[in-house]
């Protein structure tokens, strides 16, 4: 790895912008993954702010088992996002369906419509999980291709 | 000339999935179409295959915010189904804790609903408050939003007097914080200017669209299902019904703030007045509930919730409803946002008025009904459309 590239990459992983997006999550994982950007937990320290706009954001926080109508628009949004992207299915559900398992509209994780790269288990996630996964991938970002 | 701007289903202002179909002119609404089918997960018809107790689980998920409210209701539903009656004890730590839930739900409202309306510093220091209540609903159930507190027959943990004082404490430091954010708002003119006179709902209205909870008190009616209906013991505790009459966006504020105080009050009598004795009926894991129907409402933290359910005398329910508060409150919301006569209503305001009535999409998307409500809607749509016109027109001559 040359040196501008190794540059870039330490760059990336100082300032990676979020998009939460909410695939039909019951609300829990999206109020404790807010809570992270509050007092308490501020993710902020590293370098993460979170963005309205797909075409802004590095990392996508999906919550929820991804529901029927909800697929298109996450494949949507996942395409709009600019390269290089990462995802992090944040919770049970958008890792495997969860307790909504065998319902007639919900998928069974998220990685079955777009490509994960870090899962976050719990029901819902602790404010502190969410921490350690960003870390864990803005190391990776910074170390080794994802 | 109109146009159509859509918001949403991914947005800023609202981190659920919400679609809405604004149509204006210049920068005034005159149409809005809702659609809230994004988060549609099929829970009615999951129920329907699990059993009882595989069900509460998922009953609790409907919603992450009033997940107490939910699983409560569930297990008043099948407890009724059961004829069992829960301990004295128990009907006070559920109490505790929908009540807790209810602080932090409305914490959590207020806290974004500045964060919506661009006043970062007071949704900082509503979250940072609410991490206390977090803390106490965590030390008394073991996890900080999903609970499991509620079980069919009781509650799963009871509090030791260690609890209790911390509990006592964390009240003390609450409500004196509030007493100040009164203040706060009361003092900041560029707030009181985003919500004073914004998304009026007069009473007559609110009663008609059948608007419910907090959002039907900020309208001046006295309407909460813990004193008309009371459940769970809540007979024995009293409270105060909170209720304001300017009818907008500052009114729905006030009653919140006004709810937690009162939620404070409450934590406090029962505290006090705890009974001694079980808190948990012993209930099998598995079993067959006995052919009927049966009915339950909660007072949940965005207005009132009610769960119905039929049994054929099987390990599961045969059907199961459930009407949340949010879908009962988006009917005023399509009313709010359409500017008529004197009373007009700017893009900007979209926000204070969406956000006013507590949205909560995941509750909300539960049935299709979205397609009914559209055929509806187009129906309206189009006559008064052409009376909006017609009135524009009657003003600008």
């Amino acid at each position: 790895m040359g040196l501008v590239a190794r540059l870039v990459r330490k760059c990336r992983a100082r300032s990676p912008w979020i998009l939460l997006f909410d695939t039909g999550a019951c609300n829990a994982c999206d109020i404790e993954v807010a809570a992270c950007l509050t007092p308490r937990y501020d993710v902020e320290r590293f370098g993460t702010l979170l963005r309205g706009s797909p075409r802004h954001a590095d990392i996508l926080v999906v919550t929820g088992p991804v529901t029927r109508q909800s697929r298109d628009r996450i494949i949507r949004i996942y395409e709009q996002m600019p390269e290089p992207k990462y995802v992090v299915a944040a919770g049970t559900c958008a890792t495997s369906g969860g307790v909504y398992w065998g319902c007639y509209n919900t998928y069974p994780g998220l990685d079955s419509v777009i490509p994960v790269h870090a899962y976050v288990s719990g029901c819902p996630v602790k404010p502190e999980a969410v921490l350690m996964a960003l870390s864990i991938l803005l190391e990776k970002i910074e170390k080794v291709e994802v | 000339m109109s146009f159509e701007v859509p918001i949403g289903p991914q947005h800023p202002i609202h981190v659920e999935p919400l679609m809405l179909r604004l149509k204006v002119e210049g920068e005034l609404i005159i149409d809005v179409d809702v659609d809230v089918s994004y988060i549609h997960r099929g829970i009615e018809k999951g129920l329907e295959v699990r059993t009882y107790l595989q069900g509460l689980y998922l009953a609790e998920r409907i919603c992450g915010i009033c997940n107490c409210a939910h699983s409560l209701c569930y297990c008043l539903n099948v407890e009724q189904l059961l004829g069992k009656e829960v301990p004295p004890r128990a009907n006070y730590l559920r109490i505790i804790v929908e009540e807790l839930s209810r602080i932090h739900s409305h914490l959590l409202w207020i806290g974004h609903y500045f964060h919506t309306l661009g006043f970062e510093t007071l949704f900082m220091y509503f979250w940072r408050d609410r991490e206390r209540i977090m803390d106490m609903i965590e030390l008394i159930t073991g996890n900080r939003v999903i609970t499991s507190y509620n079980v069919i027959g009781g509650v799963r943990r009871d509090i030791t007097p260690e609890i209790e004082s911390k509990l006592r404490k964390t009240i003390e430091y609450v409500r004196e914080r509030m007493n100040y954010y009164d203040k706060v708002i009361d003092s900041e003119p560029s707030l009181l200017g985003r919500l004073q006179g914004v998304g009026v709902l007069k009473p007559a209205d609110a009663i008609s669209l059948g608007t419910v909870g907090p959002h039907l008190r900020a309208s001046g009616i006295k309407h909460d299902v813990r004193l008309d209906d009371p459940y769970s013991g809540h007979d024995e505790v009293p409270f105060n019904v909170v209720t304001y009459d300017t009818c907008d966006c500052y009114a729905r504020v006030k009653v919140r703030m006004g709810e937690v105080l009162e939620s404070l009050n409450m934590i406090s009598y029962a505290l006090d007045n705890l009974p001694s004795g079980d808190y948990r009926l012993k209930i099998p894991p598995f079993f067959k509930a006995p052919e009927g129907e049966s009915l339950s409402r909660v007072e949940a933290p965005r207005g009132e919730l009610v769960h119905y359910s039929i049994s054929n005398g099987g390990m599961n329910p045969y059907r199961y409803k459930v009407r949340t508060p949010t879908l009962a409150n988006l009917l005023s919301v399509a009313v709010m946002l359409k500017s008529k006569g004197d009373y007009e209503v700017y893009i900007a305001d979209v926000p204070a008025i969406l956000g006013g009535i507590d949205p909560c999409i995941c509750c909300t998307a539960r049935v299709i009904i979205t397609d009914e409500v559209k055929k509806k809607r187009r129906v309206t749509t189009l006559t008064e459309l052409e009376r909006y016109a017609r009135e524009r027109e009657v003003r600008k001559s």
